[in-house]
């Protein structure tokens, strides 16, 4: 018997889980790509907008921080920057959490124990995880790439746009691969790689912001920060444009070396905790833990100190380029006008500010999200049980979760708005359009995400057993509409199911109140069915 | 005064799995009632609609004169429960768990806290996640019988506790008893029924099968014997009280059962023989429901398979 004894019937084991999610990951990506490229064969029908379009996304600083390096005038090439960022995001999740699924989580909950008792070798259990999910990320690229060459793009470029794609999903199989072994939980190995996801966006974005237009006019040169960064290499492989090869093998490198320390980690650990060790703790327990909210306050801490601190890096790391970027803007007079059209009245800072603070929103739904999951989980886990046992009613239970869920997503923005204004005041010395400007953009932001957040309370009191899925789905739905929804040029009433829609462009427009009382409502009214359906509904027992 | 529990025509149905099919249970104030039944037979089904956690779909239920799911907050300030599987917060000590769950019902007694965490030799710091199945029972066990309450509702609340335990809890339910407080505890094991109950109730397919004092139920507590003999027993079936008598080894090996009052007679005669080896066990409720309940199941599955005329049972 070998450490990788079993490996082959682990790996029949975690298809056979994954039958249906790997496949729809699979699939929604691949169909954004498709997308994309059906939706700019339309917007951009002729050479000439294609040049024009490609001058602008190269000069304009708002374009180069969240698409990322404009590469030339070729369709393909065009729709893969606009399109890059949201497919490496999710095909970065997927690898991340199918790593996690079947080697942390089996472990948390104790189906690792089992395995391990049989005929299994020591690190069967990771072998088959990283098999799985390389092979899914195979295929993704392959999909990827037939769904773009039938769009007539061109093959070659199509297949780097694939490997790209799937070069991304390998390098955070690697990450996952490390953190499930760090943490003793399935969720903070996710979150861990999670950070790393947000880590990467900005090194790049930062790369790409200080880069150069080249000769040419229609592409940017990035600065050293992009090659640090995986996103990065990924924009860097520029399909259709350049179709460079050699970038696989930082993808393949990265992902070896990574691989290569988790079997080191995990040759040197036992099965079960993590790498870092438990303390004992207090034999009382103290005041503030003595209530449902305090419970839930306990239970909900470590994740929302985690989200304060990345959306404040990730809001002062963004306002501390907003000079930069006005700058590029100055020197091109008519990549100004156009931006004056687009948004008579606003000031380029302002409208960076707007774009920077639709970015951090939409990641700050995340914490939203995972924070009234945690209901479910407790739920799952049977720990719900014994508490609603005693003299707590069920809607005081959830309204602790749901107070901190709500309170800890508005501190989540007001701390990215507040850090952003301080580092451009700090940096411009405009302090009050600083700190008000990038404010008023965070808070305005807060009822989408209640409202997003309403829509969970409501899944996990109406459809429990659907609410995770519809919870990651409707966020996943939300970033892809928020990213790409003005360009894959979907019906408005597809975009307005997006709360993200409604928000008003501060501060680059003035503040509208009426879309921002519709978004309170409606997380009002799904925190009301799911308040009312909680109460009604069976407890789902753990089994 | 009313009963502390009743339930009449109690039914629960998960998607097409039947779970009860018409529970009537009473459980009178102030007695220790064992509800037995083998593993899903509906014990922790019924305990969950006592508890206001699971919704009845058809049938009445009533607990401490109340209404368990309309008046589940009210209820559950008199009663505690200690269910048989426990899941814990994996970063709280057990301490911090007792303590919470405790003051959630709002009727920790500190001084009965401490002194059953020093009776169950539990480690109050240490964290929930590193605590064996055991240990994770005592915490459970600690915070339900460490509160004032009226009715305890206690679900398999022994499993993976050893046997010094096992006699720790029963030791701790005989004096909270002592002082009137009303046990509904579940249970597979025979003995531990035995040893604490008043009345047991057993269930069986979702529905009550028996019912009444341990005494009344006496032949459920028949007592298995081998033994093996210098001399051939001769006469064995015809001694009173032996029932299911096989023999081997031309009659110096027998199995056979007693009932427990015909025990000391049946010592008797088999010391005339020159008793080598004797081993008794006390059946498991799994074989005793083999026994008494397994001939009517399959006569039923026969009339049934033969296209009869008997519809329902």
């Amino acid at each position: 018997m070998t450490a990788l004894t079993g490996t082959r019937r682990l790996v029949r084991l975690a298809l056979r889980r994954d039958r249906v999610l790997l496949p729809v990951w699979i699939i929604a990506i691949s169909g954004i790509a498709a997308a994309v490229v059906r939706a700019y064969e339309a917007t951009v029908p002729t050479v000439t907008d294609r040049v024009t379009t490609a001058m602008f996304s190269a000069g304009n600083p708002m374009a180069r921080v969240f698409d990322g390096p404009a590469s030339g005038t070729e369709l393909g090439a065009m729709a893969m920057v606009e399109a890059y960022q949201v497919l490496a995001i999710l095909t970065a999740l997927m690898s991340a959490q199918a790593v996690v699924r079947h080697t942390r989580q089996d472990e948390e909950t104790g189906r690792a124990e089992l395995l391990g008792s049989a005929v299994v070798g020591r690190h069967a259990r990771l072998a088959a995880a990283l098999v799985v999910t390389l092979a899914a990320n195979l295929v993704l690229g392959a999909a990827l790439a037939a769904v773009l060459a039938a769009g007539d793009l061109g093959g070659r470029g199509a297949l780097a746009a694939g490997m790209s794609v799937a070069g991304i999903g390998w390098v955070f199989a690697g990450i996952a691969a490390v953190s499930a072994q760090v943490f003793s939980t399935a969720r903070a190995a996710n979150a861990a790689a999670g950070a790393a996801l947000g880590g990467a966006f900005l090194v790049r974005a930062a790369g790409d912001l200080l880069g150069d237009v080249a000769s040419n006019g229609v592409a940017v040169i990035s600065a050293w920060p992009s090659w640090l960064s995986p996103i990065g290499w990924g924009q860097q492989v520029r399909p259709f444009y350049e179709d460079n090869w050699w970038i696989a093998g930082l993808f393949v490198g990265v992902m070896a070396a990574g691989v290569s320390a988790a079997f080191v980690l995990e040759a040197h650990r036992d099965v079960g905790p993590g790498m870092v060790a438990t303390r004992p703790g207090p034999a009382r327990a103290p005041r503030g833990l003595r209530s449902s909210v305090g419970l839930a306050w306990r239970l909900q801490r470590t994740v929302w100190l985690s989200w304060l601190f990345g959306a404040t890096v990730m809001g002062a790391a963004l306002a501390s380029v907003a000079e930069s970027a006005e700058k590029l803007l100055a020197e091109n007079e008519q990549l100004t006008e156009m931006l004056t059209r687009l948004s008579p009245g606003a000031g380029a800072v302002e409208l960076y500010f707007t774009f920077l603070m639709a970015f951090v929103g939409i990641a700050a739904a995340g914490y939203t999200v995972q924070a009234l999951l945690r209901m479910r989980s407790e739920e799952m886990t049977g720990r719900l049980e014994p508490v609603l046992a005693t003299a707590v009613a069920r809607r005081r239970w959830l309204a602790g979760h749901v107070l901190i869920a709500g309170v800890g997503t508005t501190l989540i923005l007001a701390s990215a708005g507040l850090a952003g204004g301080v580092v451009h005041g700090a940096l411009s010395g405009e302090w009050a359009s600083g700190i008000g400007g990038l404010m008023a953009a965070a808070l305005v932001q807060v009822p989408a995400t209640l409202a997003l957040g309403g829509f969970v309370v409501a899944v996990f009191g109406l459809v429990p057993r659907w609410a995770g899925s519809l919870a990651w789905g409707a966020l996943a739905a939300a970033l892809v509409m928020g990213q790409l929804g003005a360009m894959l040029d979907l019906p408005q009433w597809v975009l307005n199911i997006s709360p993200f829609t409604h928000v008003p462009a501060v501060p680059a427009e003035a503040f509208t109140a009426t879309p921002v009382l519709v978004l309170l409502a409606v997380a009002v009214a799904g925190a009301l069915a799911g308040f009312a359906a909680f109460r009604r509904r069976d407890l789902a027992i753990g089994a | 005064m009313e009963h502390a529990i009743t339930t009449r025509g109690l039914t629960k149905s998960f998607g097409r799995t039947h779970a009860l099919t018409g529970v009537d249970l009473t459980v009178e104030r102030g007695e220790v009632h064992g509800f037995l039944g083998p593993n899903g037979a509906g014990k922790s089904t019924t305990i969950r609609i006592l508890l206001g956690l699971l919704r009845k779909d058809a049938g009445e239920a009533s607990v401490l004169g109340a209404d368990p799911w309309r008046d589940a907050v009210a209820l559950h300030r008199r009663l505690a429960y200690v269910p048989g599987d426990v899941h814990l917060w994996p970063n709280l000590s057990g301490g911090e768990a007792i303590d919470l769950l405790g003051e959630l019902r709002g009727s920790l007694d500190a001084r009965r806290r401490d002194e059953l965490i020093e009776r169950f030799q539990l480690d109050p710091t240490k964290r929930c996640s590193t605590y064996s199945k055991g240990n994770r029972q005592k915490v459970a066990i600690v915070a339900g019988l460490a509160s004032d309450v009226e009715l305890l509702l206690l679900d398999e609340p022994t499993s993976g506790l050893d046997p010094l335990m096992e006699s720790v809890f029963q030791d701790v339910v005989r004096d909270l008893t002592g002082n009137g407080v009303t046990v509904l505890l579940s249970s597979h094991i025979l003995a531990e029924a035995e040893a604490l109950c008043d009345r047991v109730s057993i269930i069986r397919d979702g529905r009550i099968v028996e019912s009444g004092t341990l005494a009344e139920l006496r032949h459920l507590t028949r007592t298995s014997i081998h033994v093996t003999t210098a001399r051939p027993l001769a006469g064995l079936q015809d001694v009173p009280g032996v029932h299911d008598v096989t023999t081997a080894d031309s009659g110096r090996s027998a199995r056979f059962e007693v009932a427990a009052e015909h025990l000391g007679g049946v010592v008797e005669h088999l010391g005339g023989h020159g008793v080598l080896t004797l081993t008794s066990a006390p059946p498991t409720l799994e074989e005793l429901f083999m026994r008494h309940y397994g001939d009517e199941l399959d006569t039923l599955n026969g009339v049934r398979a033969d296209g009869g005329t008997e519809g329902s049972r």
